[in-house]
Order: C-alpha cells, then sequence, then structure tokens
C-alpha cells in the first residue's frame, strides 16, 4: 500500500490529462478494460487517493498474470475487454413496478422455497417504493447496531466514513497478487460489505446481506472486508436461497475476515446463482476468492456454505491459522447438477503453535455434473503441536456424473497430527425402493438421503438458513433421478 | 385380499416365477416356504413392485386393484408391506425420520394430516417396547450398522408403526436369536386381525411355534408345489424338499 508519493501525484493528474472527468458522469463504462477505466471507476466512487492507487497496483500486478488453468473445470475463454467495469444502480423506473411483471418461473421457484411474499418482490427486483416493510426493519437493525458500537455497511460507505480502517485491513488477508480473479477485483471492485466488530463485542444480531442498504447491485466484483477486534465475535450470513439471476455471467468476488486475539468470526454462505439452463446456457462462472486469517491467538474462524448455483464455482474459502492455538473450520456442501461444474474446496494454513483445524465436504453430483473437492492442509515447520482432521464425502446421483477428491498435504512438522477420511457413496436402487417400499415417493426418498448426507453440515448453520438450505437442496435437485 | 393368478416374473434376463398362483383372505397367515433360489424373494419383490424385476404374464389383485398397475409406494400406502430379507442401509438418514415421513405419507393416502412429533415419538416408544428394542435405535441412522437381528427387528418395527394390511415377511426370523424370535412373533401376532393378513417367507418352523399359519406353501423352481396346514412344515423339517421335487416333476 505504500507507494512514491511522485507516483501518486502523476497518477492523479493524469486522470484530468486524460479527460474522464466527463466519461464518468455518464450511467456506465463502455466495455474495456485499462488505467483510465480504473481512475473513472474510483472517480465515479469519490474515493480518497489511496484507493486509487491501491486499485491501479492491482491492475498492474493483474496485467502480469494468467488465467489459472488447474481448475477442474471448463468453460470457453473470457475476454475481459468485452466486460463492462462499472454501471451505475438500475433507477426504479427501469425496474419491473410489481410481480405481475417477473418471470413466472422465478415466482415458483420462490413459492416452492417458502420465500415470504414481501421478500419476493425484493429479491426480484421489484421497484423499491412497492417494497413495503423492509426500509423499518432495517432501520431498528441499524440503531442496535450502532449502539453495540458495530459498523455494518457497504464497501463503498466504509470507504467514505472509516477509510483508516479499511486503509489498514484491505488486502492484509487477500493481497492484491494472490491470484488472477482475486487482482481484477482488487482493481475493478464495485462494492460490497464491510463490518468491525470493537474490542470485547458480542455482535447483538447475526448480520445478513439482507439487511445491507444497496445490497441489489454489488454487482460482479463484490468486495467483503470483516475485522472482529479483540475478544470479540461476529456471525455473517451471505447470500440467501432464492435464485439469483445476473446479466454479467463472470463474477469474482473476494472476502477478507480478520480475527484477532479470543475473536471468532461464523461466515455463512447459502449461495444459488443461476446454473443455466439444462443445458448448461447463459449459467453464472463464480470465480471467488475467500480467506480468513486468524492473526491472534485463540482465535477462530468458520466457513459454512451450502452451494447449489452457477454453472462454474471456483472457490476455496481458507483459514490462515496465525495466532496461536487459533481454530479454523470448513463445513461445505455443494451440488452440482446437470451441467454444472463446481470446484471447491479449502486451504488450511498452520503457522501458530497447537492451531487445529476442521475440514467437512460433502459434494454432491446429479446428471452430467462434475464435481471436485481440492483441499490443502499445510502445516509449517513452527507450528508444533497442530492438528487437522478432514472428512470428504462425495453423493453420486445417476450414472453420467462425477466426483473428484483431490487432498494435497504439505507437512513440515513432523509432530503434527493429520487425519484423511474420504468416501463415495451412490444412491443405489435398493435405498429408492426400499424407501418407496415404505409409501415414500422416489422425489421425497433422494431428498431423505440428500438431507441426511448433508446433516453435520447444516447443523452449523444458523437456524432458519438451515430449513431454507435444506428445502434449496430439494429444488435444486428436483428430477435428478429417473 | 391378495389373489396371484398364473404369475411369470423374470429378473437379468432368467424366468424365475413361472406360473405361481396364491390367494390369501383377510384373517390368515400363509406360510411360504421351498429352497433355496426357488423364488420366494422374488415373490415377495414382485407383490412390493421393485421395477428390476419383469411381469411377462399373470395377474396380481389386491384388495379389487390391479396391482400391478400400481408404483411401489402406492402399493405401500394402501397397506402392502414388505419386510426385506437383506435390509438396506441408508447412511445419515435418521431412523426415526423414515419411519416419520412413511407413516406422514401413509396418512396423506388416508386423508389424514401429519403425525404431530410428540405423538409419533410416544407411538414409536411404545412399537418398540413391545418389541423389547432399545429407543437408542431410533437415532441412529436406517440400518446403519446394525446387526443382522437388529435389522430384522427394525422391520417388525416399521411394520408395526405402520399397520400394513398384507405384510410379506421375508426370512424376518433367519439370524435372529430366541428372543428376538419371540419378540418378532409378538409383533406379528399383536397385528393379527380379521383385515388383515401376513405371508411369512421363512425356511424353520421354529418360527410357526409362535405364529401358527392357517397355510403352508412349498415354492420350487418358481411355482407353488404344494400346499397344506401346518403340519407339513414339520414333515419339511424332517423330510427335506427332496420328496416334494420329486411328487412335482413326477
Ligand atoms: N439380478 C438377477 N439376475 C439373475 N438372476 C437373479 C437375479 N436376482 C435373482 N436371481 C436368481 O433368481 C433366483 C430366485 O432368487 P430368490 O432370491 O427369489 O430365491 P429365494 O427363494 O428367495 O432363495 P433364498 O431361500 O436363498 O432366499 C435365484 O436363482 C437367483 O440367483
Ligand atoms: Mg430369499
Amino acid at each position: 500500500m505504500s507507494t512514491e508519493p511522485e507516483n501518486l501525484q502523476e497518477l492523479v493528474n493524469r486522470r484530468y490529462a486524460h479527460g474522464f472527468v466527463t466519461d464518468i458522469e455518464s450511467d456506465s463504462l463502455p466495455p474495456g478494460l485499462d488505467e483510465n477505466v480504473i481512475r473513472a471507476i474510483s472517480a465515479r466512487k469519490n474515493e480518497p487517493a489511496f484507493m486509487l492507487e491501491w486499485r491501479l497496483k492491482s491492475y498492474e500486478l493483474w496485467c502480469e498474470m494468467q488465467e489459472p488453468k488447474w481448475a477442474h473445470v471448463h468453460y470457453p475463454p473470457i475476454d475481459y475487454n468485452a466486460i463492462s467495469y462499472y454501471s451505475a444502480p438500475k433507477s426504479d423506473k427501469d425496474k419491473p413496478q410489481s410481480l405481475d411483471e417477473v418471470d413466472p418461473k422465478l415466482l415458483e421457484t420462490y413459492d416452492k422455497l417458502g420465500i415470504p411474499l414481501h421478500e419476493r418482490a425484493r429479491l426480484a427486483g421489484v421497484a423499491v417504493d412497492a417494497v413495503f416493510d423492509s426500509v423499518s426493519v432495517a432501520t431498528t437493525f441499524k440503531e442496535k447496531l450502532s449502539a453495540a458500537g458495530v459498523i455494518f455497511c457497504s464497501f463503498s460507505e466504509a470507504v467514505q466514513k472509516h477509510p483508516e480502517l479499511v486503509e489498514k485491513y484491505l488486502g492484509s488477508v487477500v493481497p492484491q497478487r494472490d491470484n488472477f480473479f482475486a487482482a481484477l477485483n482488487s482493481a475493478v471492485f464495485s462494492d460490497g460489505s464491510f463490518v468491525y466488530v470493537p474490542k470485547g463485542v458480542r455482535c447483538p444480531m447475526e448480520l445478513s446481506t439482507y439487511f445491507r442498504i444497496n445490497a441489489a447491485n454489488t454487482g460482479q466484483f463484490e468486495r467483503t472486508l470483516i475485522v472482529a477486534d479483540e475478544g470479540s465475535y461476529v456471525s455473517y450470513l451471505e447470500g440467501c436461497t432464492a435464485p439469483m439471476r445476473d446479466e454479467n455471467q463472470l463474477h469474482a468476488a473476494v472476502v477478507e475476515l480478520v480475527a484477532l486475539q479470543d475473536a471468532e468470526i461464523k461466515y455463512s454462505t447459502v449461495q444459488n446463482w443461476y446454473p443455466g439452463d439444462e443445458n448448461g446456457v447463459g449459467g453464472i462462472y463464480n470465480f471467488v476468492t475467500k480467506r480468513g486469517d486468524c492473526r491472534g491467538a485463540n482465535s477462530r474462524i468458520s466457513w459454512t456454505q451450502v452451494e447449489t448455483g452457477s454453472a462454474i464455482t471456483w472457490k476455496y474459502p481458507s483459514c490462515i491459522l496465525r495466532g496461536e492455538n487459533s481454530v479454523g473450520e470448513f463445513y461445505s456442501v455443494a451440488v452440482a447438477n446437470n451441467h454444472q461444474q463446481a470446484d471447491t474446496g479449502t486451504k488450511m494454513i498452520h503457522i501458530g503453535k497447537n492451531t487445529r483445524s476442521t475440514i467437512v465436504s460433502k459434494g454432491i453430483s446429479a446428471g452430467k455434473a462434475q464435481n471436485a473437492y481440492r483441499g490443502l492442509v499445510r502445516v509449517m515447520p513452527q507450528a508444533a503441536g497442530a492438528r487437522n482432521h478432514t472428512q470428504c464425502d462425495s453423493l453420486l446421483i445417476g450414472k453420467e456424473c462425477g466426483a473428484h477428491t483431490f487432498p494435497y498435504m504439505e507437512i513440515r512438522n513432523p509432530g503434527a497430527r493429520i487425519e484423511h477420511e474420504a468416501t463415495t457413496s451412490k444412491i443405489s436402487a435398493d435405498q429408492l425402493f426400499y424407501c418407496r417400499q415404505r409409501g415414500i415417493s422416489e422425489e421425497d426418498a433422494v431428498n431423505l438421503i440428500v438431507n441426511g448426507f448433508c446433516k453435520e453440515v447444516f447443523k452449523e448453520l444458523p437456524m432458519e438458513f438451515a430449513v431454507e438450505a435444506q428445502a434449496l437442496l430439494n429444488v435444486s435437485l428436483e428430477g435428478a433421478v429417473g | 385380499m391378495l389373489e396371484i393368478d398364473n404369475l411369470h416374473a423374470s429378473v437379468g434376463g432368467n424366468e424365475i416365477l413361472r406360473g405361481l398362483s396364491l390367494t390369501v383372505q383377510p384373517g390368515e397367515v400363509h406360510a411360504i416356504m421351498g429352497p433355496n433360489g426357488s423364488g420366494k424373494s422374488t415373490l415377495a419383490q414382485v407383490v412390493a413392485g421393485n421395477e428390476s424385476y419383469e411381469v411377462t404374464a399373470g395377474s396380481v389383485r389386491y384388495a379389487g386393484e390391479d396391482l400391478l398397475e400400481l408404483a411401489a409406494e402406492e402399493r405401500a400406502r394402501r397397506g402392502v408391506f414388505l419386510g426385506f430379507q437383506y435390509p438396506v442401509e441408508i447412511p445419515g438418514v435418521n431412523n426415526a425420520y423414515l419411519l416419520k415421513a412413511a407413516l406422514n405419507a401413509k396418512r396423506a393416502h388416508a386423508g389424514l394430516g401429519e403425525i404431530d412429533a410428540f405423538e409419533f415419538l410416544q407411538l414409536a416408544r411404545e412399537k418398540m417396547a413391545l418389541l423389547d428394542m432399545d429407543p437408542k435405535f431410533l437415532n441412529r441412522g436406517v440400518n446403519e450398522g446394525f446387526s443382522g437381528g437388529e435389522k430384522k427387528r427394525n422391520e417388525i418395527l416399521q411394520m408395526a408403526v405402520l399397520e400394513p394390511r398384507l405384510a410379506i415377511l421375508d426370512e424376518t426370523d433367519s439370524g435372529l436369536d430366541i428372543d428376538a424370535l419371540r419378540a418378532v412373533a409378538e409383533g406379528v401376532n399383536a397385528l393379527r386381525d380379521p383385515d388383515r393378513a401376513v405371508v411369512l417367507v421363512t425356511h424353520y418352523q421354529r418360527l410357526l411355534d409362535y405364529i401358527t399359519p392357517d397355510f403352508v406353501h412349498v415354492l420350487s423352481a418358481g411355482r407353488i408345489v404344494k400346499s397344506g396346514g401346518k403340519s407339513l412344515a414339520v414333515e419339511l423339517e424332517e423330510k427335506g424338499y427332496d420328496w416334494i421335487k420329486e411328487v412335482a416333476n413326477g
């Protein structure tokens, strides 16, 4: 983050030299990516100089990087110059004015998921004044949080109101150069969430993107930063079970978590991006970098995720266990149906003494889908007493799908205790017949077996989320058998 | 209640049932015996609606309906229950949960609402006590890691909770110790009622000491070759099957 002052001056000057001041007035930028586009994004968001500098540095790094090829997924090449990197939020008059104007198929899915009526309007992007209630709910929510001293706002707002916190922690977990997609995100990110929980505070409620003002339109390059100061606790819920559509195919988000001494962060995701039709057309490519840093002693970060969407998912929520006695956890259910491809997993990097990690991964493949688990457990030489337990289970539904497991272990401390268990099972015709003989329909039998398979992960989710996740799984696997 | 007429069925391209006929009236208990591989389990699976078996000829009627037209779950909801010879394990699926789902499926068919959680638990506990089964089995995965005998008891528990009109028990007595055998017999006897019928597939007349059958049939090469009363089972135990095969072939 430290750059020569002259350099900065030069950059600032160049912005005016290229006359981008007028361009930034327009609602969206033409497709393409270069330095000027980045300046325009930053100016449009009225960012302080350090932010622009940081974006430009990221862009420079990105230009030298190669798109990774090792993930177990296949997709046509992405033309990064065909993407528009900034578009202003849609105005209300461009949005559907009521649920009558929304795709009935989408509404049918909301129905199956049991989503309340007023939420449906919001999720389907109906104009704000048609959406009742949510404003007042959000207001009381904000009041409670500020009484506790918790900062929870959009990333853009944090850049304006808490630049010192943003500057201190941004990129401190996922450096700009970390990987191709993280570098791209760092250069062009549009918006996201920011959370800061002060010392010793137990956040009085679960934070959910639902309550973030401006939750819509965070765009395809979302950025989230959560900092839990010493002795604090926060549980954060991301996403929702309703299917999310987006005309932007490429999504590359970055999430950074920082847990200081004795702090705990629980991050739960239920992700249901549009996976494309049954032939895989039109789905979202989801390339996400999520990482938590257990920076202080006795800190704890746990990731719980239920992934059912996207055409392609590439995602490895990870923990860096730096503080002594720190704990990292990863609980995941990834479902791939039809032509979906999922390549997910986690990395647990043990640095501090007596650090512990737990990985529970449940992969479900149906249709023609491919599901890969990729997990790395690295124990550094100084991490005496490190322990890891990995449980990696795959469930196959049908004959044309696949599951792949790639466990990597780099153990450089001889005293580390590492356990790895992996199983692959199929929903057998015998199991289905057994259930049907007891009067349970085939579809319900599949749901029963799948939910049983995922139980260990669901129990990590907050109660209401778990119920929704279960319903979501059932909908995602509809028609998977027979 | 159950009328099987000239049933032919094959699996994997082999004809296993070759013109089997059997009639079971309400209130009756029938025992089916016969050598290994004679088609006893095949008969049970075909009646229950397992689609891996192909019915090539004949008919099966149940309570006035053409049973072969109905999907397996439809048959179950109408009261057909099969106690499996080899109950399958379903890891991770809670035993109580499956049982409740099964009961609710049946109730829905009868136009009843879902059973309340408390009521269900009471019912399950009561039936388990009858079968001398430890309540902890409710919270285990379906048959997951159960011993052979425990699996069989679990089948009887399901039967006791679902109260079928036609129960077909495929070698539920095999692999049971004396106490378990008695418990299973008790479960079956508790179900006996003028409106219900039971078909017991067994190799041992021992079970029939506890559950007195109205009829005993001998199945050989896919057909019923001899029928009689309880004394036939005793005779089989003494003489084996050879003499019957000779009678059937001759
Ligand atoms: N999938 C299959 N493919 C080919 N043959 C099969 C298949 N399944 C069963 N069979 C055969 O069908 C015949 C009848 O089997 P079945 O299980 O009905 O016998 P059973 O009378 O129940 O015998 P047991 O007393 O040993 O339980 C056996 O010869 C068996 O090998
Ligand atoms: Mg058999």
